[in-house]
């Protein structure tokens, strides 16, 4: 059994989403063969958890990066408009700032050499259960499943800033000219992980259009 | 929520005095909370993704005497530009809600929640206080006209007046750095400014939303109608929501909002959009606190000081000043 921590965006209570994080995980290659072969036991959205990011702030923003593009996936699924094939692959989709699905599986998806690994599954019917999930995942992932707390924080213990940065098209960290806090004058300095999340989250929302 | 406005056109429903438009897919049946309408759009507020992360939710209804596509592609339109302007400046590092959301083919966009008030509610609070008293004994400034020399005359303000001049650079630098990404406002008035509330050290000192029950159903409250989507005249100074004073502090970040007409100046028009916005903001001091005006002069002061451009948007100002905000077709 794997851990599977299960979210409920307030606006679709009926769609719960699972989220299991795994580390060391051994088998990525096989449990990318089976997404290439669109095995529908497999209809999952493997992450590589260094390219999801998510901060902690004030406790009050949880996997909101992760969350917004299921989010997103899920309204355009339910409203019938997705560009791709799956919710799933939509969730992938969703969470790069192109129009490219390949490219956004190859940032964001599971690779060969993946060894920290975000599974999402949407509840879709009512028959995937937090259970289901975890006894599916625990018995093909071969990783050390790591449990997820309320909030989910844990998914972002191993973003890559400097990746997704990158991806995003985001100055790099300390860089460019002194930030809004600047501007301002007072207040505490801002977070710039807080800040890079805040374009994120709008960058996500303004693709393709 | 597309095909509705085909059928309304054909049974006028009168929607117009409750605003209480059906919503799209996921928020028909949320608890949403009106906070305030203006002449396109119903900004609700409501949850998104955790139930205890607040936001803001902007809506641009169908417009049921509009031609349903071309309703659908100028809301698209609106809904992206503003969009577009929202992540691109707050990239820059200008003080603007972070975007979460949107569906434009549904006309909604959902933005953060800046706990707060707008700086006319500050304003208001602060002349109510009566922290003003000693200026007006020394100069009783003009109402309505926005002349520059009411500012001049107390600089000597004392004791808590450092505190609201204060506010005011913070503005006048927020502004600026929005202006030097050669973006403008379009609407700036003092009810599209926040104040950002400082984190409270414990447990919800914040003004506002909190203060009432959470969410109680889709309520036709407040109609407040500050932001006047037209930015024709600032609004004129309609009793704002008859709240005690709690909180004075004039402490926090300055957030900017609503960008409906927010636009990319081009180079030519850049310093006569720039010169609108800061008039229409001196306009909007001038309507509401007529008597707090002068403090305008300290904005334009942090203003001037903050890029390289801005002595000549204020030199463009005074253009403007004299002809007011409309530019003459003559020539």
């Amino acid at each position: 059994m794997a851990s599977v921590r299960t979210f409920t965006l307030p606006h679709y209570p009926d769609y719960p989403i699972h989220i299991a994080l795994f580390k060391d995980v051994s088998n990525a290659e096989y449990l990318r063969s089976k997404l290439l072969e669109a095995d529908s036991a497999f209809d999952y959205a493997f992450l590589d958890a260094t390219t999801v990011s998510l901060f902690d702030h004030d406790h009050i923003i949880s996997p909101t990066q992760l969350l917004s593009a299921a989010f997103l996936a899920l309204h355009l699924h339910l409203t019938s408009r997705s560009k791709s094939r799956t919710p799933h692959s939509e969730l992938v989709f969703r969470l790069h700032p192109n129009n490219n699905i390949g490219e956004s599986y190859r940032k964001f998806g599971i690779a060969d050499s993946t060894t920290s690994l975000i599974a999402v599954k949407l509840g879709l019917a009512p028959e995937i259960t937090n259970e289901s999930v975890a006894k599916h995942l625990g018995e093909h992932v071969k990783g050390e499943s790591v449990p997820l707390g309320e909030e989910g924080q844990e998914l972002g213990q191993w973003a890559d800033e400097a990746k997704l940065r990158k991806i995003y098209k985001l100055e790099p960290a300390g860089g460019g000219k002194p930030k809004k806090g600047a501007v301002n004058g007072d207040g505490a300095a801002l977070d710039p992980r807080k800040e890079m999340e805040a374009v994120i989250l709008g960058l996500m929302t303004i693709k393709g259009s | 929520m597309a095909l509705p406005a085909a059928s309304q056109t054909a049974s006028p429903s009168t929607t117009t005095t409750q605003p209480s438009h059906i919503l799209p897919a996921p928020f028909t049946n949320s608890q949403l909370e009106l906070l305030t309408q203006g002449a396109e759009a119903l900004v609700y507020r409501t949850h998104f993704l955790t139930p205890n992360t607040p936001v803001v939710l902007k809506y641009r209804p169908p417009k049921p005497y509009r031609h349903p596509i071309l309703d659908k592609r100028l809301t698209k339109l609106r809904i992206l530009a503003e969009a577009r302007v929202l992540v691109r400046v707050r990239k820059e590092g200008v003080p603007v809600p972070a975007v979460l959301g949107g569906d434009w083919d549904n006309g909604w966009l959902m933005m953060e929640f800046v706990e707060g008030k707008t700086v006319r509610r500050v304003l208001d609070e602060w002349v109510e206080r009566g922290a003003f008293k000693e200026e007006r004994s020394a100069s009783i400034p003009e109402e309505g006209e926005g002349d520059n020399d009411a500012g001049k005359q107390n600089q000597g303000g004392g004791g808590g007046d450092g505190e609201i001049l204060d506010l005011m650079r913070r503005i006048g630098r927020a502004v600026a750095k929005l202006h030097d990404l050669a973006v403008c406002h379009g609407d700036l008035t003092t009810s599209n400014l926040m104040l950002r509330a400082p984190p409270p050290p414990k447990e919800e000192a914040s003004p506002e939303g909190s203060s009432q029950k959470p969410l109680a159903g889709r309520q036709t409250v407040s109609t407040m109608r500050e932001a006047a989507m037209s930015g024709e005249e600032p609004p004129v100074a309609a009793p704002s929501k008859v709240e005690p004073a709690r909180d004075s502090s004039l402490a926090g970040d300055i957030v900017l909002i609503d960008f409906g007409l927010a636009a990319q100046a081009t180079k030519q028009s850049q310093d006569e959009d720039r010169a609108v916005d800061l008039y229409v903001l001196e306009r909007a001091f001038a309507a509401t606190h007529p008597s707090a005006e002068y403090l305008f002069q300290e904005v334009l002061k942090a203003y001037g000081e903050s890029f390289s451009d801005a002595k000549r948007v204020l030199k463009r100002l005074a253009d403007v000043r004299l002809r007011g905000r409309k530019r003459s077709m003559i020539g």
